[in-house]
């Protein structure tokens, strides 16, 4: 796990797909390459619909299968924070890091012949900004933050949710 | 050099405040303008997708000139130059002919019109026209007869809302990106969300309650909603003793429309709609009864929208935080207005020829009406119409049955279209003036009417990158070059600013910092004891004899919509959140998120035509056909299908779109003459189509 987290609020989420547009205008992924994906699940169900999204891009993993299996060492994982990234230029397409990876996160990029992976926007980052998905959400349901912010805040909520269920 | 641009996005109708980063040149970023509150940075997919929009090469990008016939696709470059002598050799002879009022423009309507409208007029024609008859007239004039206001007349404020209460009003798809977030704020706030409609959008999932209504039913429903709350004294009656007439006449009216009648009619149990009715006199007067946007549905929508307008009377929540509000305009915040470019130019005072304010009486002439004004085109009456300017609007696809639409626009002598695509519109005309995209071009000053009230600017952020104009450049040249050049004295955008803002004590600069101007710091209420409306009354009022006069009945009894014949379905449609009117779909981008649209049915009715989810089948209305794959799912109801809206292109250079997928509209014959006799605004929702599968079709 990186020193960050992409949480998403499924509540305020309306599936819009703003967060895939952004992404894919500002990495360039490729056609068909997505470095993050709502991912829609519905069920009719009574009274009420159940029509939720979910977000998926890279879990940014501590031990990252798709570094391990790398064998150009193009697939990095960053000292300082742990990002997961690709470097472009020793990557050769191997794809065995698709293979590795147990959620198939690393994307095909047909034009280039090479993987691209969510980066979590590190040149943003790194000049202080948010990831590309998380600044311009529609609804501001995702969240770049630390695990550890993440959890306060929950748990911050849960009891908030305690108070207002007191008798 | 980087610099943040403020402008106004263009990718869709609803134009949100965004900021562009251009460095040398090149735009790099793209977000939604933080300087204002409502909108922070958020931008929905189609602003994320509009540097993807200007790459694109399958868009006009030159004027071109039809070699060809109509439709044909078939076309050669040309410079400015030479489309403009093409338009005005033709135009010159028809208006020497038959007059200026020959020629009829259409576009999308909105805040920049002001400048098109000017060009209409100083040619000599009453026939602008924009979209609505496909979109909210319908609404529209229920709030005229209602309030005497128009339905733009009034905003929303969901944020603070206990109820909203929403027909088929797709708030989290027909996305406005202020508007979502204020409703997502209100449900976070603890607001109950009732959600009505025969298929379970996404709003659906957001909602406290949701009833999947029978199709076409809503003005039973309203009725028997109406019945409730009066019956029970479930209202403001504060509110309405002093600015509502007609009650008693709605109380006898309203008599058989008990909840067990509305039912029976829309299959919603009456015990819930005795516990929704229950619960909204609990949480007036922060309740919101949206009266529809797009309600170009049935032939009763005006009916419906109007009772919609009047509950949100009965739930006294006029000018009420939590309810509705008057958008304040710049003289409620003691400011004087933007000045117009048409008043520059003299009044025509020749009837329309789609008949608005004569044949019929009761449509506003701001707006027109496109239906109406085809039949004109068709018949030469009230007089010949032989040139058509269609401005960024897309009618072939907007309006139903496309082969009716071409027999009526073969007719006219001259057809231009002025776009940022190829639309199918533009695809049938003679020439193609290519605009800039929205990055590239200025526009007229707009006014922002809210709580507070200013103006905005949508400013050049970079340059064209093709041989394509701003829209201002090509009307004001085109009226120079037809000799009405005096009533367009502007070298400059900035020119035509200083003229707008002549009033205001404004100046350019005070855009720069963040691309609008506030008029006031503080949100601006009107007191709630000194309400006026715009009825010959100046109530709200329930029965409105003006419109009565005109051949309007206040309150028709109800009656049923036609059952789907035997084998058949209601064709509903709709739009997703990342792809609108059909602009979308061959967007480099926006096609990757979908490129080919489904058939939802519902489970039953598959079952019975043995239709499996993802299976391939055959729809069938009129002399159509098409296939398309089956979303198989109870979110629908049983006696509808739906589609999106804006596949099945036959333009060919649209290569990420052509052929994929299958249009609705072309479903929709003899629509083009059936409309809300009272509203105007065309009945979308009231073609049925066959399904079968298309393995059963091969054999």
């Amino acid at each position: 796990m990186s020193k960050y987290i992409v949480t998403q609020d499924v509540a305020d989420c309306i599936g819009c797909r703003a967060c895939e547009v952004h992404c894919k205008d500002k990495n360039n992924s490729g056609p068909g390459a997505f470095y993050c994906r709502m991912i829609e699940v519905s069920a009719a169900g009574a009274p009420l619909p159940k029509i939720d999204f979910v977000y998926l891009s890279c879990f940014h993993c501590e031990q990252p299968w798709c570094v391990d299996v790398c064998p150009t060492g193009a697939m990095r994982r960053r000292p300082q924070d742990g990002i997961v990234y690709v470097e472009d230029s020793a990557c050769v397409g191997c794809k065995a890091c698709i293979t590795a990876c147990p959620w198939t996160v690393p994307q095909w990029n047909p034009t280039t012949g090479k993987v691209g992976k969510c980066d979590l926007c590190k040149d943003r980052i790194d000049q202080g900004l948010e990831p590309a998905c998380v600044t311009k959400c529609t609804t501001g349901c995702l969240t770049f933050t630390t695990p550890a912010a993440a959890s306060e805040i929950r748990r911050q909520e849960f009891a908030e949710q305690l108070l207002r269920h007191r008798r | 050099m980087k610099e943040t641009k403020y402008s106004i996005c263009g990718m869709c109708a609803v134009r949100c405040p965004i900021a562009v980063e251009v460095e040398d040149g090149k735009p790099v970023w793209i977000e939604g303008n933080s300087h204002d509150g409502g909108m922070g940075r958020s931008l929905c997919a189609k602003g994320g997708a509009a540097f993807s929009q200007r790459l694109d090469r399958q868009r006009p990008l030159s004027p071109l000139l039809r070699t060809g016939k109509r439709g044909e696709g078939l076309w050669r470059e040309a410079s400015w130059d030479e489309a403009y002598e093409y338009i005005t050799s033709r135009l010159k002879p028809i208006i020497a002919e038959h007059g200026g009022r020959a020629l009829m423009f259409s576009d999308r309507g909105g805040p920049f019109a002001d400048l098109r409208q000017a060009f209409v007029k100083a040619l000599g024609s009453p026939n602008y026209i924009n979209h609505d008859c496909t979109c909210g007239r319908n609404v529209h004039h229920a709030s005229k007869s209602v309030y005497g206001l128009g339905r733009k007349d009034f905003a929303y404020d969901y944020a603070n809302a206990r109820h909203i209460v929403l027909f088929g009003r797709n708030i989290t798809e027909s996305l406005k990106v202020k508007e979502v977030k204020s409703f997502l704020q209100g449900v976070k706030k603890g607001a109950h969300v009732t959600y009505i409609d025969p298929r379970a959008a996404i709003t659906a999932g957001k909602a406290s309650r949701y009833w999947q209504i029978k199709p076409g039913t809503d003005y039973a429903l309203l009725l028997g909603i109406a019945h409730c709350l009066l019956e029970n004294q479930w209202y403001d009656q504060d509110f309405v003793a002093r600015y509502v007439t007609g009650l008693p006449e709605f109380k006898a009216f309203l008599a058989p429309y008990t909840p067990e009648w509305a039912a029976m009619e829309t299959g919603i149990p009456a015990e819930e709609i005795l516990a929704f009715c229950r619960e909204i006199n609990e949480d007036r007067p922060k309740v919101i009864f949206h009266p529809g946007w797009m309600l170009a549905r049935y032939r009763d929508s005006f009916h419906a929208s109007r009772i919609l307008h009047i509950l949100n009377a009965l739930m006294g929540n006029i000018e009420q935080p939590g309810g509705l509000f008057y958008p304040k305009g710049p003289k409620d915040a003691g400011s004087k207005g933007l000045k117009s470019l048409a008043a520059l130019v003299p009044a025509v005072t020749d009837e329309r020829a789609d008949g608005c304010g004569t044949r019929y009486p009761q449509w506003d002439k701001g707006a027109g009406m496109l239906q109406t004004a085809y039949e004109a085109i068709d018949s030469g009456i009230p007089y010949p119409v032989k040139a058509y300017f269609i401005h960024r609007h897309n009618p072939l696809i907007a309006l139903p049955d496309p082969k009716e639409q071409q027999r009526i626009l073969d007719k006219l002598d001259l057809i231009v279209a002025v776009d940022v695509h190829f639309s199918e519109s533009a695809w049938f005309a003679d020439v193609i003036l290519p605009e800039n995209t929205f990055l590239e071009r200025d526009d007229i000053l707009r006014t922002e009417k809210g709580l507070k009230p200013g103006f905005g600017r949508r400013q050049q952020c970079v340059k064209p990158l093709n041989n394509t104009k701003a829209g201002w450049e090509i009307y004001v040249e085109l009226a120079k070059r037809l000799g009405k050049g005096d009533f367009f004295p502007f070298q400059s955008i900035e020119d035509i600013w200083h003229y707008q803002l002549q009033d205001t004590g404004l100046t350019l600069a005070d855009f720069d910092a963040k691309g609008f101007v506030k008029l006031s710091d503080k949100a601006l209420w009107f007191d709630r004891d000194q309400l006026k409306f715009g009825t010959a009354s100046g109530k709200i009022e329930i029965i409105n004899s003006q419109w009565e006069a005109m051949g309007v009945a206040s309150l028709p009894p109800y009656a049923p919509p036609v059952e789907p014949p035997a084998g058949s379905f209601r064709l509903l449609f709709g739009r997703c959140g990342y792809q609108a009117h059909g602009q979308h779909q061959n967007n480099p981008i926006l096609s990757e998120l979908l490129d080919v649209n489904k058939l939802w049915i519902n489970t039953q009715a598959a079952k019975q035509l043995g239709i499996k989810d993802g299976d391939q089948v055959v729809v069938s209305g009129g002399d159509a056909r098409g296939t398309i794959g089956a979303r198989v799912t109870d979110l629908i109801h049983p006696q509808a299908v739906f589609m999106l809206h804006g596949f099945g292109t036959d333009v060919r250079v649209k290569k990420r779109s052509f052929g994929k997928g299958l249009a609705d509209h072309i479903f929709m014959q003899g629509k083009l003459k059936e409309w809300d006799q009272a509203g105007g605004g065309l009945n979308l929702a009231e073609s049925f189509v066959t399904v079968t599968p298309a393995a059963a079709q091969e054999k």
